[in-house]
C-alpha cells in the first residue's frame, strides 16, 4: 500500500489551510516520506500536540496506508 | 483495548522510569525508527526498558490507543509520553531531551 505525495499534501492542507508544506519521498517508493509543516496553528502548542494535528489531518492513514512519514513542525 | 492490555501498559510505565515501546528489542531493533531512539538512549547511557510490541499484537494496537498516537516507537519518561521518533530526535539534537532527563531526575551521561 502506498500513498501519493499530492494526496498527503492535500490532506494536511485541508486541516491547516495556512500551512507551508514540504514533502519528500525519501525512498522513491511512495511509502517513506518526510514532511516539514509550517503553520500558525502550531503557535503555543507542544510538539506532541503539533504532530497530532498533522497525524489527525491524515485521517487514520498514518500507520496504515502510510508506513513512514517523518514529521517536522514549525510555527 | 482490553483491560489486560491496559494493565500491562500501566505496569510497564509505572515500573520503568524510562520505557520505550518499540519494534524489536534494544539489542535487536526491528525497525529503523525504533533503533534510532534506542541508540540515542544508549549514547546518553540511560537505563531504559524496551518493550517489544511485535511480541504482542494487542499491545501493538493498544499502545496507539493508550497514547492517542498512531506510530511506534513511543517513549515514556516517568509515566509521561514524551514523543515518537521525530520528536525525540529533535529533542535529542536541540538538548531538550537532556533537560527532561535532568528535570525528571533520570541518570544519564552529561
Amino acid at each position: 500500500m502506498a500513498m501519493d505525495l499530492k494526496e498527503i499534501e492535500a490532506l494536511i492542507k485541508e486541516a491547516l489551510p495556512d500551512a507551508k508544506i514540504e514533502i519528500q519521498d525519501l525512498a522513491g517508493d511512495g511509502n517513506h516520506y518526510s514532511a516539514t509543516v509550517t503553520s500558525g496553528e502550531f503557535s503555543g502548542k507542544s510538539k506532541i500536540e503539533q504532530h497530532k494535528i498533522v497525524y489527525n489531518s491524515l485521517k487514520g492513514k498514518m500507520g496504515n496506508e502510510l508506513h513512514a512519514l517523518a514529521i517536522k513542525t514549525k510555527e | 483495548m482490553d483491560q489486560q492490555t491496559k494493565d500491562l501498559i500501566d505496569n510497564e510505565i509505572a515500573n520503568n522510569e524510562v520505557c520505550l515501546f518499540m519494534k524489536g528489542t534494544p539489542d535487536a531493533p526491528q525497525c529503523g525508527f525504533s533503533m534510532a531512539i534506542s541508540n540515542m538512549l544508549k549514547i546518553l547511557e540511560v537505563d531504559y526498558k524496551g518493550v517489544n510490541v511485535l511480541e504482542n499484537q494487542s499491545l501493538r494496537e493498544g499502545i496507539k490507543e493508550f497514547s492517542d498516537w498512531p506510530t511506534i516507537p513511543q517513549l515514556y519518561i516517568k509515566k509521561e509520553f514524551v514523543g515518537g521518533c521525530d520528536i525525540v530526535k529533535e529533542m535529542y539534537e536541540n538538548g531538550e531531551l537532556k533537560k527532561i532527563l535532568e528535570n525528571k531526575e533520570i541518570k544519564f551521561k552529561k
